[in-house]
């Protein structure tokens, strides 16, 4: 494809952020890109298909002759690279594919299956109480993303991973510059060098600890026993530390502000907390954070949704896109608490769907149901479309959510 | 119906195990799919089958 026919193709993801937080996109933006797969233009000046009705999302992430390696050339990049050397690039499995992926999953499944989640969410409880104490303390008026949909999710993680919370302005503000796509890569390369440092003392000062927290655990069974080595342990922690806090925080985030916005919902929520986990999935589906997608290398021809994609080509899998694919999910553009939305891709596909998603329900869960309990009359202050949000992160949300009650 | 599960595929996520629990378990041990019934009762087929269209690895087959 030549460059000129290159700058006629639509942009991918689209820089228009004037439809609110709950539109994925405008009606000029619906006529270019929503089309089942469709060739687009990555902001790297890369082309990709992007690809996204449901049944194409799911086999193309559950397909082996597609790469989750950035590295790869050709690899479909929303910025470019920074220049990585091997060892800073260890441990970190979400971008490795087939046997290398495979073998530091499984050191992490049982970790996050459902039954050890069971066993922390007293934890969980524990930690969304704290927080709303020192919200009611504190009093009206509030900013909801700061003061409860951001600690609580990074509060759990770093007890699990045996990370101090204290520390949570360094790695809050680096894992933000590592999600952000108009980040410069010499300041992602510099931010993601801290991080690592900063984890590696973490895990080389745990040696001789009976602690029982994962990187301990880790350090433990698996370092001692030369299965794995320190920098795949560090990439390992930092991988978790970012996908632990900052998606689910903005899931939080996002859920209040949608139930805050009809009357009503929030007092469903209150009366029936049994339902909380069906809404939790609908708004899962509906708020999609993870919206500009999964970027993939077709390693192999592969025929997607009828069209030929072919070896040395990106495809960009559009979750959120998929997740309001008519034909699954019927009204698909309302949210509908209702809704039996268990399809969902919001997690992803394929091997590398979230490792961290039983965590993340019961966290979502017991957030907004003792949100709901606990702050009756909690409404909030702007209308959505005056609230900023993260355009530019891979992980969409609110940067503030003012309310009072 | 006859289930037959691939552990070499399955990547741990638990979605069998949230949709039909009687059915599916995981491992204490590395978060590997467990089979409890390979012949599941009639009142659990749906959501057997709900299972094995939510398995990200399609290591879940059902005869
Ligand atoms: C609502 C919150 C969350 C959402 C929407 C979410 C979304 C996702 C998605 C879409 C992927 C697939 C990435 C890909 O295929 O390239 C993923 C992978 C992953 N997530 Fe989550 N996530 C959430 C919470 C969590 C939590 C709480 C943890 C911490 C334990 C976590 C840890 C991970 C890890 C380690 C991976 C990589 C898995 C692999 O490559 O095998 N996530 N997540
Ligand atoms: S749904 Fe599939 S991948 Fe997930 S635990 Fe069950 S068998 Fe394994």
């Amino acid at each position: 494809m030549t460059a000129t026919a290159a700058t006629d193709l639509p942009l991918w993801p689209p820089t228009n952020p004037d439809h609110g937080p709950f539109a994925l996109l405008d009606e000029q933006e619906r006529g270019r890109l929503d089309k089942p797969v469709t060739r687009v233009r990555l902001p790297t000046g890369a082309t990709a298909w992007l690809v996204t009705r449901h049944a194409d999302v799911r086999q193309l992430l559950r397909h082996p002759a597609f790469s989750a390696n950035f590295e790869k050339p050709g690899f479909p990049l929303l910025r470019p690279l920074p220049p990585q050397s091997e060892l800073e690039r260890q441990g970190g499995f979400i971008r490795m594919d087939g046997d290398a992926h495979t073998r530091l999953r499984r050191m992490l499944t049982a970790e996050f299956m459902i039954k050890n989640v069971r066993r922390v969410e007293p934890l969980i409880q524990q930690t969304v109480d704290e927080a709303l104490d020192a919200l009611q303390a504190a009093g009206p008026p509030a900013d909801l993303v700061e003061a409860f949909a951001l600690p609580v999710p990074s509060m759990v993680i770093c007890h699990l991973l045996g990370v101090p919370y204290a520390d949570h302005g360094f790695f809050q503000a680096r894992s933000r510059t590592l999600l952000d796509r108009t980040a410069p890569v010499e300041r992602v390369r510099t931010e993601v060098g801290e991080l690592r440092a900063y984890l590696r003392e973490l895990a080389l000062a745990r040696h001789a600890d009976a602690a029982t927290d994962l990187i301990s655990r880790l350090v433990r069974d698996r370092v001692a026993t030369g299965e794995l080595s320190v920098d795949e342990l560090v990439g390992m922690a930092l991988l978790l530390l970012v996908a632990g806090h900052e998606t689910t925080a903005n899931m939080i985030g996002l859920s209040a502000l949608l139930l805050l916005r009809e009357p009503g919902r929030l007092d469903a929520l209150r009366e029936d907390p049994d339902r909380a986990p069906a809404l939790v999935e609908e708004l899962l589906r509906y708020l999609s954070v993870v919206r500009t997608g999964l970027p993939r290398l077709a390693v192999d021809d592969v025929e997607i949704g009828g069209r030929l994609i072919r070896a040395g080509e990106g495809a960009i899998a559009v979750l959120s896109l998929a997740n309001r694919d008519p034909e699954v999910f019927g009204t698909a553009d309302e949210f509908d608490p209702y809704q039996q939305a268990h399809q969902h891709l919001a997690f992803g596909f394929g091997v590398h769907q979230c490792i961290g998603q039983p965590l993340a329900r019961a966290e979502l869960r017991i957030a907004l149901v003792e949100l709901a309990r606990r702050f009756p009359g909690l409404r909030t202050t702007a209308t959505p479309e005056q609230l900023s949000t993260r355009d530019t992160s891979v992980v969409f949300g609110l940067n503030r959510l003012p309310v009072t009650w | 119906m006859r289930i037959e599960v691939d552990r070499d595929r399955c990547c741990g996520s638990g979605n069998c195990v949230l949709a039909a629990p009687e059915v599916f378990d995981q491992d204490e041990a590395d978060g590997l799919v467990l089979l409890l019934r390979p012949a599941p009762p009639a009142e659990a087929a749906d959501r057997v089958r709900r299972a094995a269209d939510l398995c990200p690895a399609g290591a879940i087959h059902l005869t």
